[in-house]
């Protein structure tokens, strides 16, 4: 066996795609976990059916889960992928169009049955025909080269094949040479319970491994060195994990428990799953009868001391809207996250969309601001629910935490805070204790700092009162049709929301010298942002960018930094909410670029858009 | 703040400041009135009550108690409440509502916190109307009422709560009527003690609207069936009429002096399987007929809030106090070095 040789790459995207069946999620996650084990940046992109089981072969039954891994510090899950594992024929036709010529395909050549190829709607063989000439395909029969390799086992013919995800895993493996033992590891311990399966899937992983070796069909192998990471630990992290996190923190951060409400939708179930595992913190997660249900007990756990939340999507949202204005009028902290997916209605379950925040911003009967955090990165959604609980129980509010189907399941390398390091948010919860009017208990007297009311609950003695969703007495909070009082209330409730404004730190700008254009950005923009601008500067492009974190308030000195720039692009995946909210609040004519395909934005697409607003100014 | 020495409470102590505002003449008045009386006979401190209420007539209810109280939005108090018993277990929460809010708009919640058995009492003022918005018919009124929203009569058929309880299998099913002082008193005292779901329907008249809907079933009138359990069912003007299982497993009104009193169904109000409350409470559908008030049904069922404590108790106990720092490490990480 003649070694063979090793090329350097810089960065390399792969994506993994099959069956819905055929394991490309779990395939695309443990080359993952390698290569961020091994030092590269990562990040992925894993795209599934909203079906759960399309028929098998199906064009709506293909999965798929792209990665990006690199020796520098990277922003997105790549544009085009540099090699394509297509497990049979429906999945190499839905991704073929996203390659670049000369990209390689390897291809389960087993597959490519007429049935297969029917069901693919090809009407002659792609391997055997032009179609792919552009590409460096390689054919390579998984299946009978794994059923081979488990000649020797027990296992059925359909077991046997079912481990060429893991077959598949060892080629690449070998291809970028990623360490083999981890992922042994990994799967001995996953089939602790069935060890003849665990060695099975060993074998066929070993044995993909090494028909890279040995095979002709591969002249060299690849390797993408560790990238220059800002020191620390480091751990992979999806950001629907990392905002569950975010809310244990924030419960160990203000001394209260936790308790989550929440009805399974997606793509926000799995932030429900986590918590519910999390029992032994303190953690009290309920599955109610309904999304009305998930938020209206959170807000009676709100009113009994709990720090409390909902999770869902935009139509949960929509359904919770009503409880949340009722949150808004008995001011008690209430975090609600929207994990956000594309709409309208059921739209793309399973797709990413920056769509809900004019809903957040406005999505309730009467004046009822409601502060927004959003999150630009899987482990950003840690700190946005820190940060969306620390102005929650500090001004007694309902709060949106902004997340989407792309953070959501997403994952990067996430470098582990040092539980020291996240504020102490006790002081910011002070449960009333004391009469605080005369002798008497007033549940609408504010604190003149922060506007907050007293946040007094039940079980506290003397402090007996009644909250509800009728306008309230300014201070007493008796029931009050006065159109003065009426009037002086909302102002209130609108100067509280606005004086969290200053506690936000002020935006900062990454900033050129000589740039006239800024790009601004929100939410899981932010990667597809930052790739595209250092793209556009390496290009020569003078070109400033910024992010927001806090969409209500907007950070204070948001109108004099879109004043200072002759041109304002707002790229989102919606079409053009922030950008609306920035014309109304500061009448600047900020421009947009917005498309919706339930994918997040490549860096090519921005590039393109900066370049055309780059040339608008000249 | 409550003093040892402090002088037991009193019903005064629990009426609030707050000027009542429903119509006169109307039964909540009563009501009110009644759950204020047994307050201090229910030995729990006024800061561990709550009354939790949606939209409605009924639902200002909880302005009127000098106890921590939450008037919410339609519909939506079960599930509010729910949140509040469920982590609080040391407080006793009550929920008050009417047939719109609880049958109507706020129906899946009512259903789901009786067969979660949440630790609630829950109030439900049958009126058979809304009187709020004046007078629309409402999930319980009689098919063909004519309101002003059904000129020509309401078509659907409407519920009867006690049914609905049932079906939900509430492990605390009762009914009562507005005046029936005493009748009302003990219910509430026994729904009050209730472990889990304690579901009572009050039959409320609107005086406004709906003035007189449950003339037929008042105290000494002929229709009303008065349950005890371990009591032969007796009713009627004389106790002539009973109500006896038949063998084809339906119950039927007989006349005692036919069948003997040996002849009548004993109630059973602890019985497991809620089949024979509920064709007591399918006697009549609605309260023109035959009607039995009392305690329908009461069992022991694991609580849901109790329940939830205990996992949380218990995944303590097994795997100890959670550690942040061990949660964010997680199980797979590595180090950059600087
Ligand atoms: S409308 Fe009817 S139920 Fe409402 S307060 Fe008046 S009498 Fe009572």
């Amino acid at each position: 066996m003649t070694s063979k040789t090793v090329q350097q790459r810089g960065t390399v995207t792969i994506r993994f795609a099959g069956d819905s069946g055929d394991g490309m999620q779990l395939t695309g996650n443990r080359f993952t976990s390698v290569s961020a084990v091994l030092g590269n940046d990562v990040a992925t992109l894993p795209d599934f059916p909203a079906e759960i089981r399309a028929p098998a072969g199906s064009l709506p039954g293909v999965s798929g889960f792209q990665l990006h891994f690199a020796d520098h510090d990277i922003l997105t899950p790549g544009d085009a992928p540099d090699v394509l594992v297509a497990m049979n024929p429906a999945a190499l036709k839905t991704n073929v169009e996203d390659l670049d010529p000369g990209a390689t395909i390897i291809v389960n050549s087993d597959a490519f049955s007429p049935g297969n190829l029917r069901k693919a709607r090809y009407d002659t063989n792609p391997l055997e025909d032009a179609t792919l000439d552009a590409f460096n395909v390689i054919s390579v029969p998984l299946s009978t080269l794994t059923v081979g390799a488990l000649d020797d086992t027990d296992l059925g013919k359909k077991e046997k094949e079912r481990a060429k995800n893991m077959f598949a895993l060892g080629l690449m493996s070998w291809m970028f040479s990623r360490p083999t033992e981890p992922t042994i590891e990994w799967v001995r311990t996953k089939f602790a319970s069935q060890p003849e399966l665990a060695e099975a899937n060993i074998t066929a992983f070993t044995a993909g491994f090494a028909f890279g070796e040995t095979t002709e069909l591969f002249a060299h192998s690849y390797e993408v060195k560790p990238a220059e990471l800002p020191p620390g630990r480091y751990r992979q992290i999806t950001g629907n994990a990392a905002i569950a996190y975010g809310l244990v923190a924030a419960a160990e951060c203000t001394g209260l428990p936790l308790f989550l409400g929440g009805y399974p939708i997606t793509p926000a179930s799995d932030v429900l799953h986590e918590l519910a595992r999390l029992k032994h913190f303190g953690v009290r997660t309920f599955q109610a009868e309904d999304e009305i249900a998930g938020v209206g007990a959170a807000l009676g756990a709100a009113f009994a001391g709990n720090l409390a939340a909902t999770v869902t999507s935009g139509p949960g949202v929509a359904l919770k809207a009503e409880t949340i204005g009722l949150a808004v009028s008995v001011e008690l902290p209430l975090l609600i996250l929207n994990i956000q997916r594309g709409g309208p209605s059921t739209g793309l379950p399973t797709k990413t969309e920056q769509s809900d925040l004019l809903q957040a911003m406005y999505g309730r009967n009467g004046e009822a601001p409601v502060p927004i955090v959003a999150a630009s990165t899987p482990g950003d959604c840690f700190d946005a629910a820190i940060e969306a609980a620390r102005i929650a129980v500090t001004y007694r509010t309902p709060v949106f935490v902004l997340s989407d189907g792309y953070l959501a399941n997403g994952a990067e390398p996430w470098r582990i805070p040092a539980v020291d390091d996240l504020p102490d948010l006790r002081s910011a919860v002070r449960f009333a204790t004391e009469p605080n009017h005369d002798g008497e208990f007033w549940p609408f007297q504010r604190d003149p700092e922060t506007l907050a009311r007293p946040w007094a609950t039940p079980g506290t003695a003397g402090l007996e009162h009644r909250i509800g969703g009728l306008e309230k007495a300014d201070g007493t909070g008796n029931i009050s049709y006065d159109p003065d009082n009426h009037h002086r209330m909302t102002e209130l409730r609108a100067a509280k929301i606005a004086r969290i404004a200053e506690t936000i730190p002020p935006l900062a700008v990454d900033h050129v010298e000589g740039a006239r254009l800024l790009v601004l950005g929100w939410g899981s923009t932010y990667g597809p942002i930052r790739a595209a601008v250092r793209r556009a500067r390496a290009d020569g492009g003078l070109v400033a960018t910024a992010h927001l974190r806090h969409l209500n308030p907007f950070p204070s000195n948001l109108g004099d930094v879109l004043r200072s720039y002759d041109r304002v692009l707002v790229p989102e995946m919606n079409a053009g909410q922030l950008r609306r909210l920035l014309r109304a609040d500061f009448l600047v004519d900020v421009h947009g670029y917005h498309r919706v395909s339930g994918l997040p934005f490549t860096t090519a697409e921005l590039v393109d858009a900066i370049s055309h607003e780059l040339k608008g100014l000249s | 703040m409550t003093d040892t020495a402090a002088p037991p409470l009193r019903k005064k102590d629990f009426s609030s400041d707050q000027e009542v505002r429903w119509c006169p003449g109307c039964g909540d008045y009563a009501i009110l009135a009644n759950v204020q009386g047994i307050m201090p006979s229910l030995g729990i401190a006024r800061e561990n009550l709550v009354f939790v209420s949606g939209i409605g007539c009924a639902a200002r209810f909880p302005y009127y108690m000098e106890t921590y109280g939450f008037h919410s939005i339609h519909g939506r108090a079960p599930a509010i409440a729910t949140g509040i018993s469920a982590t609080r277990p040391d407080l006793k929460v009550f929920v008050v509502t009417g047939d719109g809010d609880a049958l109507s708009i706020g129906g899946n919640h009512l259903i789901h916190a009786m067969r979660r058995n949440a630790n609630l009492t829950i109030l439900l003022f049958n009126n058979q109307i809304y009187g709020l918005t004046k007078g629309q018919y409402s999930p319980t009124s009689e098919l063909g009422k004519i309101t002003k929203s059904t000129p020509m009569g309401s078509l659907d058929y409407p519920f009867n709560p006690v049914s609905v309880a049932l079906g939900a299998e509430a492990t605390f099913v009762a009914r009562s009527i507005d005046n029936e002082r005493e009748h009302l008193t003990d219910m509430l005292t026994r729904a009050a003690a209730h472990e889990g779901t304690a579901f009572i329907e009050i039959y409320q008249n609107c005086n406004i609207f709906n003035d007189g809907a449950f003339d037929a079933v008042r105290k000494n009138r002929p229709q009303q069936i008065r349950l005890e359990h371990g009591q032969p069912i007796r009713f009627g003007a004389d106790h002539e009429f009973g109500v006896a299982l038949k063998r084809t497993g339906q119950l039927e009104i007989v006349d005692v002096a036919s069948v003997g009193e040996d002849g009548l169904l004993v109630h059973d109000a602890h019985r497991a399987d809620p089949g024979l409350a509920f064709m007591l409470s399918r006697l009549s559908h609605t309260p023109e007929g035959p009607t039995p008030i009392g305690l329908f049904r009461q069992i022991e069922r694991p609580v849901y809030g109790t329940g939830l404590n205990r996992q949380v108790d218990a995944a303590i106990a097994r795997r100890g106090r959670g550690e942040l720092a061990d949660l964010l490490a997680g199980s797979d990480s590595w180090v950059v070095a600087g």
